[in-house]
C-alpha cells in the first residue's frame, strides 16, 4: 500500500502554525508574501496569504483542488495581478507586470498543463520563452548546444530537433524545465509536475530539482501527493478555501497529519470487504486490436481481459498509451471488424454500438466529463434522458416521460449527494466534483451488470473522490463488474482487486493487487511489460 | 509561340491576385484566425484603388489606396473578433458581403469609367528575346513584388523569431499568453497584413487584370484564395504552385470558350471551383500532414485565462 492506513496513526498534534517561520535576521528572504488577495467574481481565490521562500529552500504549496494554489502561484509568475497585499523579492517590492517580468527577476515556471506548442521543435519552444538575442538571449545558432549543455548537466535529455507532439509526456515536462533553467533562475516554480509521471521518471525528478537546490536555486513546489512532499521538501505552506491554514516542516509531519490539514478532517479511505466471491465473467476482451485513430493516436494491440461480476479490476498506464482508444472501443463508439472481440454475458457485441450495448447491462463513464460524459448546455434532466432512456425506460414510443426523466434525476442527485439547483441546472454550472458525482452516480443508478469508467475522480476534490470510489466498491459487491481506468495509483491500489497496466498499446495480464508493489507498476507503465512480469515471475 | 506566350502571360495576369489574397489569408491563419473575409476585402480594394487611380491618374496610388482599404476592413473583422470576441466564421462573412454591398455603393460613380493601367515594364534587349523575354522580364511591377512578398513571408515565418512567435501564437494561444506574449496584438498585427494583402489583390484585378470597374468583379476569388491556404497545407511555398495552377484553369477555361470545343461556357467557368473542391477533398485525406502545419488554434476564440 502506498499510504499507512490513517486509522493508526497517533493523533493529530500538528506543531504547525498559522504565522511564516521565524527567519534568519539580516538577509532577506528571496520572495515574500504579504496579504496577498485576489477574487473572482463567483471566489475569493486567496484570502490574506502569506508566505516567505528563503534561497535553495525546496518549499511545498499543499493544499486540495481549488484551494487557491494556482491563482497564488500565477500571482508569482506574474501571470495575475493580486487585488491587494504585497509582495517583497530579495527584500524589495516588486509588482511583477506579466510572465517576462517575472522571468526577468530571476522567476521561473514549469506548468502544471504544459505550455507547449506542438508542432514546434523542442529548440523553438524554448527559444520562445528566452529574451531576444538583441536583448541578450542566445542566438538561434547557438541554442542547440546550450540545450545540450544544460539537459546533460541536470540529467534531462533532449533532442532540440524533435518536434514536441512526437515526444512523451515525460520528455515535455524536460522541455519545460530546461526552458527555465536556461533563464538562471532564482526560484522555480513547479505547478504539480509528478502527476503525469510514472514513478521512475518522478524520481529522476526529485534528483534533478535537488541538485538545483543545491546550486542556490529555491524551489516552490505545488503538489497535493504528501508522500512526495515530505521526501522532498524543507518547509510546506498549506491551503485550504485560499487561506494560509499551517506553514510547516513536512519532513516532521506525518502524511496524516498533513492530510488533516489540507483536508480539515482525516480522510477515510474507501471500506471494503475482505473476502469476495467472484461471479461468472461478465464482460470479455477477447485479442482487440485496432488501428490508430488519428496520426499521433495509440494502436491497440492483441487485448485480451475477462471481467467477473463481483471485482474491480483497474487499469494502470500514464496517460496517451492508449486508454481513450481502449475505452472508445468497449463503449462502442468505434467498431472493430470482429464481433466476437467483446462479449457481454459470452454473447458478442464487437460491431455493435453504445445503446445496444447498455441495453445488454453494459454502462459506461468516459473521462471528459464535460462534453463527453455529459453535454454541457443541457439540464441534468435531459442528461439523464440520454444515457438512461433505454435501460430505465424515461421515453415510450418516442415520447419523453418526464415525471419519470425527473424522478430518475432527483434519485441520483439525492442517492449520490449532487449539489445542484435541481434536476434544471445545465450540466455546466456544476462545478467538477459535483458534475463527477452526477455522471457516475447517473450510470450506477441504472443497475447495470457491467460498469466501465474512465478516470473516475480525475480533477475532483478528496470528499466526492472518496463517495464515487464508495460507490464502485458498492456496485461490485452487488455483483456488477467494473472496470475503472485510472492513472492515480493509490487510488487503483485503494479500489481494485486486480490491476492490469496498459503501456503504448498493450494490456498486461491483471494480477491481484495484494501481490503487486508500486514498483513494478511503475516499471510496467514506463512500458516495460516484459521485465516486469519477468521480474514477478 | 506568340499564342503560348500570350497564354502564359494571361495565367501570370490570373495568378498573381489569388497569390497575394493567399498569402495575406495565411499569414492571418497562421496566427490562429479564420478571416473568410477576404472577398469583401478584396473588393473593397478593387473599388478604392480603381477610384484612387481614376482621381489621380497614378495607379500606384490607386494600389497603396486598395491596400489601405483592404487593411481598414481587416482592422474592422479584428476589432469584433480581437476586442469583442465575436465568433470568427460569422464575423468574416458578414465582412464579405458587406464589402460586396458597399463596394457597389462606393463604385456607383466609377461603372464604365477607364483608368490608366498599369503599364508592363519594357526592358529593351531582354524583353525582346522570343517567348522567355516578355514572361520574365516583361511583367508589370506587382507581379514581381508578388513573388518578393510570398518570398519574405515564408523565410520571416521559416527563420525569424517574428514568425515563430505567429507560428506560437497559433498553434496554442494559450501557451503563448502564459510565457508573455501578447496574443491579441500578433493576431491583430496578422490580420491587418491578411486584410492589405487583400486589398493589393483587389487593386491588381482593378487596375491591371481588368483595369476597370464593374459591381462584384472579385467573382469569388476571395473563396479560392482561401481555399488555396488549405491546398498548401499552410506551407508558403506551395502557393506559388496553387495559384498558378489555378490561374491556368482560369484561363485554360477562357481560352477553351473562345475555341469553341463545344463545352457549355457555364461548365467551363465551373472549373476552377470544381478544382478547389477535388483538391481540398484529396488534401483533407492526409491528416498527419494537415496536423504538422495547420494552426492548431485556428477559429478558436482566445479568453485570456483566469
Amino acid at each position: 500500500m502506498v499510504t499507512d492506513n490513517p486509522n493508526t496513526d497517533p493523533a493529530f498534534t500538528a506543531p504547525a502554525s498559522a504565522a511564516p517561520p521565524s527567519r534568519a535576521p539580516g538577509t532577506p528572504d528571496l520572495l515574500t508574501l504579504t496579504d496577498i488577495r485576489k477574487a473572482f467574481p463567483a471566489v475569493v481565490a486567496n484570502d490574506d496569504v502569506s508566505l516567505s521562500i528563503k534561497s535553495a529552500e525546496i518549499h511545498a504549496l499543499l493544499g486540495e483542488n481549488g484551494a487557491g494554489k494556482s491563482t497564488l502561484v500565477k500571482m508569482i509568475y506574474g501571470v495575475l495581478q493580486p487585488d491587494s497585499g504585497d509582495m517583497l523579492w530579495e527584500g524589495e517590492p516588486v509588482h511583477l507586470t506579466g510572465p517576462s517580468d517575472a522571468r526577468k527577476h530571476g522567476i521561473g515556471m514549469v506548468f502544471q498543463h504544459f505550455s507547449l506548442f506542438e508542432a514546434l521543435t523542442v529548440a523553438e519552444n524554448i527559444e520562445l520563452a528566452l529574451p531576444s538575442p538583441g536583448e541578450g538571449g542566445p542566438s538561434r545558432a547557438d541554442l542547440p548546444d546550450l540545450i545540450r549543455e544544460v539537459s546533460r548537466k541536470y540529467g534531462l535529455p533532449l533532442e532540440p530537433e524533435r518536434v514536441v507532439h512526437d515526444l512523451s509526456v515525460g520528455e515535455r515536462q524536460r522541455i519545460e524545465i530546461v526552458r527555465c533553467l536556461l533563464q538562471e533562475p532564482k526560484l522555480l516554480i513547479m505547478d504539480e509536475p509528478t502527476s503525469v509521471l510514472t514513478p521512475q521518471e518522478a524520481e529522476q525528478l526529485f534528483e534533478t530539482l535537488r541538485r538545483l537546490s543545491a546550486e542556490g536555486c529555491a524551489i516552490l513546489y505545488i503538489s497535493h501527493k504528501l508522500q512526495e512532499i515530505r521526501d522532498l521538501c524543507e518547509v510546506a505552506t498549506v491551503l485550504r478555501g485560499g487561506k494560509v491554514v499551517a506553514h510547516c516542516d513536512p519532513r516532521t509531519e506525518s502524511t496524516q497529519s498533513l492530510a488533516r490539514m489540507m483536508i480539515g478532517a482525516a480522510p477515510k479511505p474507501p471500506d471494503r470487504d475482505g473476502a469476495k466471491s467472484l461471479g461468472p465473467v461478465r464482460f470479455e476482451i477477447r485479442d482487440l486490436s485496432q488501428p490508430a485513430l488519428s496520426a499521433f493516436g495509440v494502436a491497440l494491440k492483441n487485448i485480451d481481459l475477462k471481467l467477473h461480476g463481483g471485482e474491480i479490476v483497474g487499469v494502470a498506464g500514464v496517460a496517451g498509451n492508449g486508454q481513450n482508444e481502449l475505452m472508445a472501443a468497449l463503449i462502442g463508439e468505434v467498431r472493430g471488424d470482429r464481433a466476437d472481440a467483446i462479449l457481454i454475458d459470452d454473447r458478442p457485441f464487437g460491431r455493435i454500438g453504445p445503446r445496444r450495448r447498455r441495453v445488454a447491462g453494459a454502462c459506461f463513464v468516459p473521462e471528459e466529463r464535460m462534453g463527453h460524459a455529459t453535454a454541457p448546455d443541457m439540464s441534468l434532466a435531459e442528461n439523464s434522458l440520454l444515457s438512461a432512456s433505454r435501460r430505465m425506460k424515461l421515453a415510450r414510443s418516442g415520447w419523453i416521460d418526464s415525471a419519470k426523466r425527473d424522478g430518475f434525476t432527483t434519485e441520483v442527485i439525492e442517492q449520490f449527494n449532487v449539489k445542484t439547483r435541481g434536476t434544471a441546472a445545465e450540466a455546466r454550472s456544476l462545478s467538477g466534483g459535483n458534475l463527477q458525482k452526477f455522471a457516475v452516480g447517473r450510470e450506477i443508478a441504472q443497475k447495470p451488470s457491467i460498469l466501465i469508467v474512465n478516470q473516475p475522480t480525475w480533477g475532483v476534490d478528496a470528499g466526492s473522490a472518496a463517495a464515487i470510489q464508495q460507490a464502485l466498491l458498492a456496485l461490485a459487491a452487488d455483483g456488477a463488474a467494473v472496470l475503472a481506468i485510472s492513472q492515480d495509483l493509490d487510488e487503483l491500489f485503494a479500489i481494485s482487486d486486480r490491476i492490469a497496466v496498459m503501456a503504448d498499446g498493450r494490456l498486461s495480464e491483471a494480477v491481484e493487487t495484494a501481490k503487486l508493489t508500486v514498483e513494478e507498476i511503475g516499471l510496467m507503465m514506463g512500458g516495460h511489460l516484459e521485465q516486469a512480469e519477468a521480474a514477478r515471475a | 509561340m506568340e499564342s503560348l506566350t500570350l497564354i502564359t502571360l494571361s495565367v501570370i495576369t490570373a495568378a498573381t491576385p489569388l497569390l497575394f489574397a493567399a498569402t495575406g489569408e495565411l499569414v492571418t491563419e497562421k496566427s490562429g484566425v479564420l478571416n473568410l473575409g477576404v472577398e469583401g476585402m478584396m473588393i473593397m480594394g478593387a473599388v478604392t484603388g480603381f477610384g484612387v487611380g481614376v482621381i489621380t491618374g497614378n495607379p500606384f496610388v490607386g494600389v497603396l489606396a486598395g491596400t489601405a482599404a483592404g487593411a481598414a476592413m481587416a482592422g474592422l473583422f479584428a476589432f469584433l473578433t480581437l476586442g469583442l470576441l465575436a465568433n470568427q466564421v460569422a464575423t468574416g462573412l458578414a465582412l464579405t458581403i458587406f464589402g460586396i454591398g458597399l463596394s457597389a455603393l462606393v463604385g456607383k460613380g466609377f461603372v464604365g469609367v477607364t483608368v490608366n493601367a498599369m503599364q508592363r515594364i519594357e526592358i529593351p534587349i531582354l524583353t525582346d528575346i522570343p517567348v522567355l523575354g516578355p514572361i520574365l522580364f516583361g511583367q508589370d511591377p506587382l507581379v514581381y513584388f508578388s513573388f518578393i512578398l510570398l518570398g519574405a513571408t515564408a523565410f520571416v515565418i521559416r527563420k525569424t523569431r517574428v514568425g515563430l512567435i505567429l507560428r506560437a501564437v497559433g498553434d496554442n494561444h494559450d501557451a503563448a499568453h502564459a510565457i508573455g506574449y501578447s496574443v491579441v496584438l500578433v493576431r491583430s498585427l496578422a490580420v491587418l497584413f491578411g486584410g492589405a494583402c487583400c486589398g493589393l489583390a483587389g487593386a491588381y484585378l482593378s487596375l491591371v487584370y481588368t483595369p476597370l470597374w464593374a459591381e462584384n468583379m472579385t467573382a469569388g476569388r476571395g473563396w479560392i484564395a482561401l481555399a488555396l491556404v488549405v491546398f498548401a497545407t499552410w506551407r508558403p511555398g506551395r502557393l506559388i504552385l496553387g495559384a498558378y495552377l489555378f490561374g491556368g484553369i482560369t484561363i485554360l477555361q477562357l481560352h477553351a470558350q473562345g475555341a469553341g470545343w463545344g463545352v457549355p461556357s457555364q461548365i467551363m467557368s465551373m472549373l476552377p471551383y470544381i478544382a478547389t473542391i477535388v483538391v481540398l477533398v484529396v488534401i483533407s485525406g492526409d491528416k498527419a500532414k494537415i496536423r504538422l502545419n495547420a494552426p492548431a488554434a485556428l477559429g478558436k476564440i482566445f479568453h485570456p485565462a483566469r
